[in-house]
């Protein structure tokens, strides 16, 4: 049932009364039933506990109270968000058999708006990774193609909205963990900007980096839910304190005499044709809106991978230390406090996680600080100018989400860099601090999902939703095949 | 006389007395059972985030003004990282290379043998703000057990310039900055509990040198009278390890109290890489110039200051002076006791003779035997004539943990003093006309007699007679 609708069109339906929440956590449960196994989208589920919830919100609806703007709506929420009571392992073995006893802040706000929260999705351990094949629970698979990765770190997620076991899904996005998932399943992924969602609750991979944000089947969707999870927040001294836009509102405004930049340095070696080509074909559609497509230049993105690898990993570092094996968690006992944490953290972290604490180990360390830290930082600064310098330009930045559509699971497992690389379009943005979003805008000759980026200035998330709708209109992907 | 000069600087980290901690809004009050005061951010659940108690950046700018450092408009947090079970995040929250405030000093008073007392300006390199680590315990056998009570209650770390030549001079330091500290409320000044800690750097150099030598870390020395045996012995056992043509290794050492002892706890080949690096959860902090005047505007008033005023105003001696600035609840009590009585100095001796005895402190706040104003009432009677000062310090004793005014008390105790001339010249003729023998000998200049007299006399009327009446009437009955 719920795969007819849109977020907003099934709100609207529990709303009235016409479908109640209930039927639509049985329809939920059953779909994850049917696809779960195929997908691995979700980690954890608890189905009294969604019945539960729908109860709530019929309930509410019976009592004559009005409902939320998600009223029934089934959402998916990345396992790396604290739901109180229920697991939250941030697809690691080390948290096995955590649950928290607190709610994200988005969380409680998902919640307020009587959204029916489905369970727990599938990510790379700790947010690490781009294919979501570094999950202590096995990858997730494409819905388009199950031998193919959804993306990652969020790619869980995006799985479950895409398979629509979820009509939207949090996500979390470090340097493109929640665009480039939407890229490859063919949904819409937002990445906020930094400070507009509160991070309280959200198991932490790069502090400064680390946005919440909205995956959906369509835009408007993607507009509410960011609606409901944005604003300040007096539990995370980053969020900002400034009103939200009507985001859902923006999604009819009109784009005429709008200019959209196109990053030449973004078109170059390693992007696929198939890829090229449809991007620019959204973006001649665009042209023919009204819009006004001018070509701009990002000099330093080509220091984006270094940069993000430098500050991301060592902030991680950091982050990942409380997982000690103290108070909670795993803990491998041992003969001494040292062999403790060693043995603990060697039995609970995998690879990938190792690889990026001992590098951003490295770069902390004295008398290398200053060489890449510091360095990295300065770079920063410089690719945040590129923006800031461009927008004065233009009012969006539009340019593919990802080089590739999905690529085969295992094919890049081996290769470090190569995964790196697949984040290059989406990594400035992060650094920038600036909103980006991902929409479906065409498919590869295979029929795999192709995402356009993009990228407004710092609080204008309204523009991406004007956009985007505009990008949407002129290509709105089906349902995978193999998907009812 | 040794050829060598101890070079020392010191470390202090201060509780800022804050209700809650520096990160989170869980209490801070000591004593509570283990793990009750805590909450996903001071016990780094994952997920939870920092946000800054703005009384805890009161606090710290209030002891940067009265340490006279520069309070930097624009300061920023740093992660401290390290593994511990009492650090539940593996990193502390503090600053390092931007602290909030620089450049400040502090003026003790240093005794010298045989010499006038002189005042020494010792530097203060900074002072910045961080927070607390729980508390791991050791005495179960097998298992250690972890407190998080104390995790994330907001400190400030004081760092002292390497100023300091002796331990007397180190012990004087830190007695200062304790007082400072309690005098502007800040922190409770307890050793004991740990809320005020001490490490202290420690080198030695061949007099005359200019050049620092060595030095080695004494770690958490909880008591001055262990900050200077430990100092005295670290710089005779590196005077030794010198004059054995040894070298000092820079380590970092502890106070064994037992032993009385310092003892290698690592050397810098063994020291951590703490990896520094600014703290992303939290935004520069900025303390504007506006800040700093409301904070300057409201300091209470710094002891030393105190002090200079109760001898110029009060007419105290800088003994009665120290004496009475002992505690700031002391002073409060003093200044209050001599505002409503009028004589400060009379109101001084009273307190340091009689109200100090029974004043017992904690912290910052202190319980007293009796209100100022029955001490101010008390006094007035004595003033009035209405009782003498010995009865005075009876009927202290009887006022004390009562709320009966003075008055009442002297009416219980049938004290009111004797002032009817006539009734007192009576008593005065009947003890001279029955002892003969010792108004003879007082005559021919036996002078110690007149005590005798006046013993009896107040004997006979229960020590209700005035005194100076007393005196009068004897020595006209006795022609002396």
């Amino acid at each position: 049932m719920i795969e007819a609708f849109s977020i907003a069109e099934l709100a609207t339906k529990v709303q009235s009364g016409a479908v109640s929440a209930t039927e639509v956590a049985h329809d939920v449960i059953a779909r994850i039933e049917r696809y779960n196994g195929r997908f691995n989208a979700l980690v954890s589920v608890e189905p009294a506990r969604i019945l539960a919830q729908a109860a709530a919100v019929d309930q509410k609806r019976a009592r004559g109270e009005a409902l939320g703007a998600l009223a029934g709506v089934p959402i998916a929420i990345k396992d790396a968000i604290c739901t109180e009571g229920e697991s939250t392992t941030a697809g690691s073995k080390i948290l096995r058999g955590y649950a928290p006893p607190y709610d994200a802040t988005v969380i409680a706000k998902l919640r307020k708006a009587d959204a029916l929260l489905t369970g727990k999705t599938n990510m790379d351990e700790f947010a690490m990774g781009s294919s979501n094949e570094n999950s202590a629970y096995g990858s997730a698979k494409n819905p388009w193609d199950d031998t193919r990765t959804p993306g990652g770190s969020s790619g869980g997620s995006a799985a479950a909205v895409a398979s629509r076991m979820a009509l939207g899904a949090l996500g979390s996005d470090t340097g493109g963990s929640i665009r480039q998932p939407a890229s490859l399943t063919g949904t819409v992924g937002v990445k906020p900007t930094y400070g507009r969602v509160s991070r309280y609750g959200l198991i932490a991979f790069a502090s400064s980096l680390d946005q919440i944000g909205p995956f959906a089947t369509d835009v408007r969707g993607s507009a509410r839910l960011l609606e409901v999870i944005a604003g300040h927040d007096g539990h995370d001294a980053t969020s900002l304190n400034v009103p939200i836009d009507g985001y859902e509102l923006a999604c009819s405004a009109s784009l005429k005499g709008l200019r959209v930049g196109v990053p030449e340095e973004y078109f170059a070696e390693g992007l696929s044709p198939d890829v090229e080509g449809s991007v620019r074909a959204a973006l001649a559609r665009l042209e023919s809106d009204g819009c006004i497509i001018t070509p701009i230049k990002l000099p330093h993105t080509r220091f984006a991978v270094a940069t993000y690898y430098v500050i991301a990993t060592a902030e991680a570092s950091s982050n990942l230390a409380r997982f000690d094996g103290v108070r909670y968690g795993l803990r491998v006992a041992s003969p001494s406090l040292g062999e403790m944490y060693g043995a603990t953290r060697d039995a609970g972290f995998g690879k990938e996680v190792k690889r990026r604490i001992l590098l951003g180990t490295f770069v902390l360390s004295a008398g290398y600080y200053d060489a890449y830290y510091l360095r990295a930082q300065k770079m920063r600064t410089l690719i945040r100018r590129d923006f800031e310098e461009a927008f004065k330009k233009v009012d969006v930045i539009a340019s593919p989400t990802a080089p590739t559509t999905a690529f085969k699971l295992g094919e890049k497992a081996d290769d470090p860099l190569a995964m790196y690389l697949s984040d290059i379009y989406t990594l400035p943005a992060s650094l920038a601090g600036v909103p980006a979003l991902s929409v479906p805008c065409g498919a590869d000759q295979g029929g795999m999902p192709i995402g356009l980026q993009l990228v407004a200035p710092p609080l204008q998330e309204s523009r991406l939703f004007t956009f985007a709708s505009a990008v949407e209109r002129h290509y709105a992907p089906t349902l995978p095949t193999g998907v009812q | 006389m040794s050829r060598y000069e101890a070079v020392i600087g010191l470390e202090v980290h201060a509780q800022l007395l804050t209700r809650t901690k520096a990160f989170c809004s869980c209490a801070t009050a000591f004593g509570a059972p283990p793990n009750t005061q805590v909450c996903p951010t001071c016990l780094g659940l994952p997920g939870a985030l920092p946000v800054l108690n703005g009384k805890a950046v009161e606090l710290a700018v209030r002891t940067a003004l009265a340490l006279d450092c520069a309070v930097r408009q624009e300061s920023i947090f740093a992660r401290k990282n390290y593994f511990y079970p009492d650090l539940p995040k593996g990193y502390q929250i503090s600053q390092y290379d931007r602290p909030f405030s620089e450049h400040g000093h502090l003026d003790i008073t240093v005794e010298k043998k045989g010499a006038e007392a002189v005042t020494k300006r010792a530097g203060i390199t900074r002072v910045h703000m961080e927070e607390d680590a729980g508390k791991n315990t050791h005495d179960r056998g097998d298992v250690s057990v972890v407190d998080l009570n104390r995790s994330g209650t907001a400190l400030v770390e004081i760092v002292g310039d390497p100023d300091l030549r002796s331990a007397d001079e180190a012990v004087e330091y830190l007695k200062t900055v304790r007082e400072i500290l309690v005098f502007i409320g800040v922190n409770d000044g307890n050793l004991e509990e740990g809320s005020f800690r001490c490490d202290a750097n420690v080198s030695i150099r061949p007099v005359g040198e200019s050049k620092f030598g060595t030095r080695t870390e004494l770690k958490n020395i909880n008591s001055f009278k262990f900050v200077r045996e430990a100092i005295n012995y670290e710089i005779a056992r590196q005077e030794s390890v010198l004059e054995c043509g040894g070298k000092i290794i820079q380590e970092t050492r502890g106070w064994d109290e037992k032993a009385s002892k310092t003892f290698s706890m690592r050397s810098k080949e063994e020291a951590q890489d703490y990896r520094y690096f600014p703290e992303p959860d939290l935004p520069p902090l900025v303390i504007t110039e506006a800040f700093i005047e409301t904070v300057r505007s409201t300091m209470p008033e710094l002891p030393v200051a105190k002090r200079a005023r109760f001898v110029r105003d009060h007419k105290q001696t800088p003994y009665a002076a120290q004496v009475l600035t002992t505690h700031p609840e002391v002073a409060r009590f003093y200044e209050e006791a001599g505002a409503l009585h009028g004589d400060f100095v009379k109101v001084g001796n009273f307190v340091q003779g009689e109200v100090l005895r029974d004043v017992r402190t904690s912290g910052l706040s202190a319980t007293f035997p009796v209100t100022a104003s029955q001490v101010a009432e008390l006094l007035k009677l004595v003033d009035a004539g209405d009782i003498s000062g010995k009865q005075a310090k009876e009927v202290y004793g009887k006022m004390v943990g009562t709320s009966k005014t003075p008055r009442e008390w002297v009416s219980e105790l049938g004290m009111q003093q004797v002032t009817d001339a006539a009734a007192i010249n009576t008593v005065c003729q009947r003890v001279v006309d029955a002892n003969p023998k010792q108004a003879e000998a007082l005559k021919t200049g036996k002078v110690a007699m007149f005590g005798y007299f006046v013993g009896q006399v107040m004997k006979e009327t229960k020590g209700s007679a005035n005194p100076q009446m007393v005196n009068d009437a004897l020595k006209r009955i006795l022609g002396v």
